[in-house]
């Protein structure tokens, strides 16, 4: 196992080297000079000319990356164009309630996904299954800005019951939660559903139903924990793509995330911001995708034998 | 009788079975209701983007203030927006938007992804680790935060939009085809085809590229729905197309100020958008189940 780990963790460093090369190609792909795009439009001409230096625009592209990329190493992103303040510390600011947001919806989907999903496979083809299916096709298909004007207009604007945005308290997360939730809900339902339906044809399945148990220990017990081994990689793959899911979602429920802060960003063209976000998301990303694939590994041993 | 006859009659067989697979694709789609229930939903968008300027009632640029956030109406089917304009002719000819948008990115997407992908596939060595790392690189990040990576690089617009969405898309197809053409190339007919002097070039362009069709085919569709929601996403932030240009993630984001007063205006190009996804997926889903050989049994 700790030899399949360490092989993992070998793996990534090519890709967190891209993420850098990527995250670092940004300023030098935008029209015109790096350090008058860093000086921004009120920036004379001794600015630009020590944004250079400063930043060591005047020295060979290699170099400049190879600084670039020591620094994030160390968390050092440069200073905000736009406010000022070191990006590290906006970074840290805004990650606390993009990871607030996807736990909370990662948790509203396991239970929505996983409840749909094993009804509808203990009731496979019956009015259940065809329902819950059908909402999770809308599920996948609806995009999650208008879910969440949806949402704001029927429990905000109509109902009274929830607030329409911010922060502050558990209330404020419910609608966010719901709106970037929903779409891996219907993931989860699905693969649960084809993983159970799989998993009961087993022969474990008849020998535990002909031993007598009750048919809720069988689902429970023998069931859903063997088919667990796909969904917990569906898991792993949301919570990724709810950090893009989150860009969106911040958006509408005006919630100071990282995906606003990378909107923000782009819009005030802070580009060491937009480079500090877009390193950080994508290491998040990958982090995350090796724990599903450890994860995976530790209940699968077939994988990690392979 | 000349060669060229005798080749002409031994290839006229195989014309006729090709023929006879394809008709028997195509019954086995039409016998998947959902999947037809797709490929309705899509050439109803379809028709609906190419017909827009024949079928628009009113200017969708232009609209008039004293009309301004009307509900829906005999004259105006699905009301007005906060310009006076008719929402009606900007959701048809925002579906024209997004399918312009849609089919440049997934072409780009699809012409750069296959190109890697068979080569990596087919070349190995260096050049298939070199290719398949880049792709883990565009893979590490979620796919709208590359697109916003590429919009932060060159602006914003409708070609760049197109650029980032197909950008984004492009592992897909690269991973794909890979992994075919890896499959593929220890088989019988493509040794036959080696044993018998075929190069490389005709190799993978006669006899791999076109057994690759298949998954490439429904990547293609159901990408096509994953491009309209980055699309419309992106346009929503501000980030994609821009106004008055009708598109519908865009509508979408004008529409939020007002969500208590006109409802309406932010309801249609929403339900536009999951429709037509809907529309992709179903159809998409139903070209695996066909397809698929593994899934036909």
């Amino acid at each position: 196992m700790l030899r399949y780990i360490l092989r993992r963790i070998f793996m990534l460093v090519p890709v967190l080297f891209g993420v850098t090369l990527v995250s670092f190609s940004l300023l030098h792909l935008v029209p015109g000079d790096p350090a008058e795009v860093l000086g921004g439009q009120e920036a004379t001409k001794e600015d630009v000319e020590r944004i250079r230096r400063e930043y060591g625009l005047d020295r060979p592209l290699a170099v400049q990356y190879l600084r670039f990329a020591a620094n994030a190493v160390r968390g050092d992103f440069g200073v905000s164009i736009q406010s000022r303040h070191p990006v590290r510390d906006l970074l840290l600011q805004r990650l606390a309630f993009t990871l607030q947001l996807s736990l909370a919806s990662i948790l509203v989907a396991s239970a929505v996904g996983l409840l749909a999903g094993v009804v509808s496979s203990t009731r496979p083809y019956s009015l259940f299954d065809a329902t819950s299916m059908l909402g999770a096709l809308f599920g996948i298909s609806m995009p999650i800005f208008w879910l969440g004007l949806l949402l704001i207009l029927v429990f905000a604007v109509r109902l009274h019951w929830l607030p329409s945005g911010g922060t502050g308290t558990l209330l404020h997360l419910i609608l966010p939660a719901i709106a970037l939730g929903g779409a891996s809900a219907a993931v989860i339902a699905r693969m649960t559903r084809a993983s159970m339906l799989e998993v009961v044809q087993q022969d474990y399945i008849r020998t535990a139903r002909a031993k007598g148990h009750r048919e809720g220990v069988v689902i429970l017990r023998h069931a859903l924990k063997n088919a667990m081994i796909p969904i917990l990689t569906v898991f792993g793959l949301e919570f990724g793509s709810m950090l893009g899911g989150a860009v969106l979602t911040e958006t509408v429920f005006s919630l100071p995330g990282i995906g606003r802060l990378l909107v923000e960003g782009i819009f005030a063209r802070d580009y060491p911001v937009v480079q500090g976000a877009m390193i950080l998301v994508g290491t998040t990303f990958v982090l995350v995708n090796l724990l599903t694939d450890v994860a995976y590994a530790f209940f699968d041993p077939r994988i990690r034998y392979e | 009788m000349s060669e060229l006859a005798a080749g002409a009659l031994r290839a006229a067989p195989e014309r006729v079975a090709a023929a006879g697979e394809l008709a028997n694709l195509w019954r086995r789609l039409c016998r998947n209701r959902a999947a037809m229930v797709g490929a309705g939903i899509v050439a109803l968008f379809v028709l609906l983007a190419l017909l827009a300027p024949v079928l628009v009632p009113f200017n969708p640029i232009q609209g008039d203030l004293n009309d301004r956030l009307q509900p829906a109406s005999g004259t105006h089917w699905l009301g007005t927006d906060e310009l006076g304009r008719d929402v009606l002719s900007r959701i048809i000819v925002g579906a024209r938007v997004s399918l312009q948008i849609q089919v440049v990115a997934v072409v780009l997407a699809l012409v750069v992804g296959v190109t890697l992908g068979a080569a990596g596939g087919y070349l190995g060595g260096r050049l298939d680790d070199l290719i398949m790392r880049a792709m883990d690189v565009l893979l590490a990040f979620p796919s709208i935060f590359l697109a916003l990576g590429i919009i932060a690089a060159l602006g914003t617009g409708l070609v760049n939009l197109m650029v980032a969405a197909g950008v984004s898309s492009i592992p897909a197809f690269a991973r794909i085809v890979r992994s075919s053409v890896l499959s593929l190339k220890e088989r019988e007919f493509v040794e036959a085809a080696r044993a018998l002097g075929g190069g490389g070039g005709r190799i993978l362009f006669r006899h791999l590229l076109p057994n690759c069709l298949a998954p490439v085919i429904v990547q293609a569709t159901c990408r096509m729905a994953t491009v309209l929601l980055t699309a419309s996403g992106l346009s929503f932030l501000g980030l994609g197309v821009q106004p008055p240009t009708p598109e519908w993630g865009a509508m979408l984001s004008n529409a939020r100020s007002y969500l208590i007063v006109a409802p309406h205006v932010a309801t249609v190009p929403g339900l536009a958008i999951m429709v037509v996804v809907v529309g992709f997926n179903l159809f998409g889903d139903g070209l695996r189940d066909t397809l698929d050989p593994r899934l036909r049994q």
